[in-house]
């Protein structure tokens, strides 16, 4: 006998098979039914104050943890407003579901409250999604969403529910088999195209190891590195793929491309092979495509058969998930090193370690002079031993803690890279923090990028998800302003924060979170020591940083990266 | 009319019959700036799926045919050749048909296979199906008499059998 539910009672049941334990959101007219059962299911709700902190909070939960992230909102204005969070999941493959309350059926179309056409709306921005118009049909749905999020490459996933089938009842049925015979991601490479890859790899002088975001996606850090030492190549790590082999390993030169370090830029834009493992040729890493790494075969391995070959033409595509490729990779060249010497490649290392020295990361910290952002990253790193998610919104503050922050280990770096979503900072932070109660999380935020979501400090003070925000507070737009010194003549057009920007400290306090500030270097350490030591709600302090610092290198925009500034005295 | 020109590439996707599907097929076209010129769908022999034949202007499909195969209801995304497949249209074209006149038109179209399918006092409605050149031919043939409407259905496309090496293109014979 099958138990009678009704389809808000089934949703929450479905999603207790998938195993949820938390889902970020907010209750409005269409999603109400579900907010009832809900009540009593083991579930844990955290109650948003804007929709768009549900979904970075979703996806926030999603690298920290490696698991799908939810957010659950109503229809219109609520589901419009999710839209940000899923194009930014969208396009640095979060796990993610997203469930919306829609209009009742009989109101679809007739511009009824609330209502928005959110099938058609959130289709480009989602891998896939759902309105669902039979209430039988809810687990199945359920369980289809929740398997496209997480496999192949993963993304978000959004199921419109419409009103009228929360209150229907159904019989209760565990999701069958999964039928979707135009979804069958490739997990193992070709075997003939990895042996071609391990040729391709011993015969070349100048490799260098790509790895991207598709490493953390596919829980493959561990099998990187490996693969890096077992082939002994050097290895950069993108924006989202740094963690992926640790910042401290004698293999890793860091971060490429538009803010990279000077070795990663050079050492790929000078190799000869490029090992392309879940990258995906982004152009903040290969500056003017035409000019990069002109003399580089391209090896590339993806899970997205449509990311080879989109941008860089690659020699030996391999299709499959990365864990299980290098696997194949590892397997395959320990065997091709029985039978032939590993080689030493001792130039192609002499030139990467003269240009480790030649060209550090560097700033200069004036004791009297203004906080430099790069200082308090890199003292919290030291406070903390490096042992924390990191989190970081968009701007100058998250190249900085990109760059100085030595990552060790995956899914503890947590930004937004492809959207580049100014205000994921602190959504992403209270999500990670949910997730991963046991660990510190800290954000990194700018002043700008703070506003545009602060109001979610409020969501961690009252859930007691006590998170630590480390504002940079230079009180202007600092990437734009950057930009508008370097080629806009210093024409610093609506880029000063400096007059409306609140005092951060009182707005803390006033949000339920602990207030602190430091204004001098000196006063950096003992602050970062006091704000670590409060744990009984969340932290904010704020840093009156340098308003003139600039991000270097930098790879002017269109530029190609053989023109990389090193600093401002490169540009005169 | 441009049935051969180059730029105009044929593709068929085997789609899951499912509400959406259309549009999110369409919107990739539209999203990579591609004019579709012609989309037909209808029914397979396995009810569970459609077949969308697209006739799209572009540079090159590699990328859209890709990017169609990302889509989770599609199934198979396979882009013609020129020749390398059977490819079909239906127009109904209503020309002017004077009386004085019809003899003539009458037997135009007889040539063409195109069928008379309704008779006005000053009108004639033909069904013509065919490949896409002998549509445009037989439309560019009845210019002059003065065309009142035209309709067609979309191009239709089917791989043609690998494995037929002799008399492969028997439609011919009636051309």
């Amino acid at each position: 006998m099958s138990e009678t539910l009704t389809g808000a009672q089934a949703l929450i049941r479905a999603l207790e098979h998938e195993g949820v334990d938390i889902v970020f959101g907010m209750p409005g007219g269409a999603i109400l039914p579900v907010y009832d059962p809900l009540l009593d299911s083991p579930i844990r709700h955290v109650l948003v104050r804007h929709e768009q902190g549900a979904g970075h909070m979703a996806s926030g939960y999603a690298h920290a943890t490696g698991r799908v992230g939810v957010a659950m909102v109503t229809s219109g204005p609520a589901a419009t407003n999710l839209i940000t969070p899923l194009q930014d999941a969208f396009m640095d493959s979060i796990p993610v579901v997203a469930i919306t309350g829609q209009v009742a059926q009989t109101n679809i179309g007739l511009d009824a409250f609330q209502e928005a056409h959110t099938w058609g709306i959130s289709a480009p921005v989602t891998k896939h999604n759902y309105l669902i118009t039979d209430v039988e049909d809810i687990p199945d749905v359920i369980r289809e969403a929740f398997h496209l999020a997480a496999t192949g490459r993963p993304g978000p996933v959004l199921v419109d529910i419409p009103k009228d089938l929360f209150v229907e009842t159904m019989a209760w049925h565990r999701p069958g088999e999964i039928n979707l015979p135009g979804y069958k991601p490739s997990v193992k490479g070709h075997p003939k195209q990895v042996q071609a890859a391990v040729d391709m790899i011993h015969a070349a002088n100048r490799p260098v190891l790509y790895a991207g975001g598709g490493i953390i996606r596919a829980n493959a850090a561990d099998r990187l590195r490996r693969f890096a030492e077992v082939a002994n190549l050097p290895t950069v790590t993108t924006l989202m793929g740094r963690g992926a082999i640790p910042d401290s390993h004698p293999l890793a030169l860091g971060m490429p491309g538009m803010h990279g370090t000077y070795t990663a830029t050079t050492a790929m834009q000078k190799s000869d092979l490029l090992v392309t493992i879940g990258a995906r040729f982004d152009d903040r890493v290969t500056g003017k495509v035409d000019a990069f790494a002109p003399g580089a075969k391209v090896i590339h391995v993806d899970v997205d058969p449509a990311e080879i070959s989109k941008v860089r033409q690659a020699d030996i595509p391999i299709v499959g998930d990365a864990g299980a490729v290098l696997e194949q990779l590892i397997f395959a060249m320990e065997h091709f090193l029985d039978t032939k010497p590993a080689p030493e490649r001792k130039d192609w290392f002499d030139t990467i370690h003269n240009w480790q020295e030649k060209y550090p990361l560097a700033y200069d910290q004036d004791p009297d002079g203004p906080i430099q952002q790069q200082y308090v990253i890199q003292e919290l790193h030291r406070i903390t031993g490096g042992d924390a998610i990191v989190v970081a919104g968009v701007g100058q503050h998250q190249m900085w803690t990109s760059q100085y922050w030595g990552f060790e280990r995956p899914n503890t770096w947590i930004n937004s890279g492809g959207l580049g979503t100014m205000g994921y900072a602190i959504p992403a932070a209270v999500g990670a923090k949910a997730g991963a109660p046991d660990q510190l999380v800290v954000a990194f935020d700018g002043d700008g990028s703070f506003q545009m979501t602060m109001q979610e400090l409020v969501t961690a003070a009252a859930e007691g998800i006590n998170i630590k925000i480390m504002v940079l507070n230079n009180s202007w737009l600092g990437m734009v302003k950057q930009w508008q010194k370097l080629f806009y003549n210093e024409r610093y057009s609506a880029t000063d924060l400096s007059g409306g920007n609140p005092d951060f400290v009182m707005l803390a306090e006033a949000m339920g979170c602990a207030g602190l500030r430091a204004e001098k270097p000196d006063e950096v350490a003992p602050v970062l020591e006091k704000a670590l030591a409060i744990n009984d709600r969340p932290v904010v302090v704020e840093f009156k940083c340098d308003p003139d610092a600039m991000v270097f290198p930098m790879v002017p925009a269109g530029g190609s990266n053989d023109d990389l500034v090193l600093g401002p005295e490169d540009l005169a | 009319m441009r049935p051969n020109n180059i730029t105009q590439h044929v593709i068929t996707a085997l789609v899951e019959d499912k509400p959406g599907v259309l549009a999110r097929v369409s919107t990739m076209f539209a999203r990579r700036g591609f004019n579709i010129h012609s989309l037909a769908v209808g029914p397979t022999s396995d009810p569970r799926l459609s077949r969308m034949t697209v006739v799209a202007d572009g540079p090159e499909m590699e990328q859209i045919i890709k990017q169609l195969y990302k889509l989770v209801n599609t199934v198979k995304v396979t882009e013609h050749a020129p020749g390398a497949a059977v490819e079909r249209e239906i127009m109904l074209l209503r020309v002017n048909a004077e009386p004085k006149r019809r003899g003539e038109i009458l037997d135009a179209a007889g040539i063409f296979g195109a069928k008379a399918v309704d008779v006005g006092k000053v009108t004639i409605t033909f069904e013509l199906s065919g490949e896409p050149a002998q549509l445009a031919d037989f439309l560019e043939l009845m210019k002059p008499y003065g065309i009142v409407d035209l309709v067609k259905s979309g191009r239709i496309a089917l791989a043609r059998d690998p494995k037929a090496k002799n008399g492969r293109r028997p439609e011919l014979r009636t051309a």
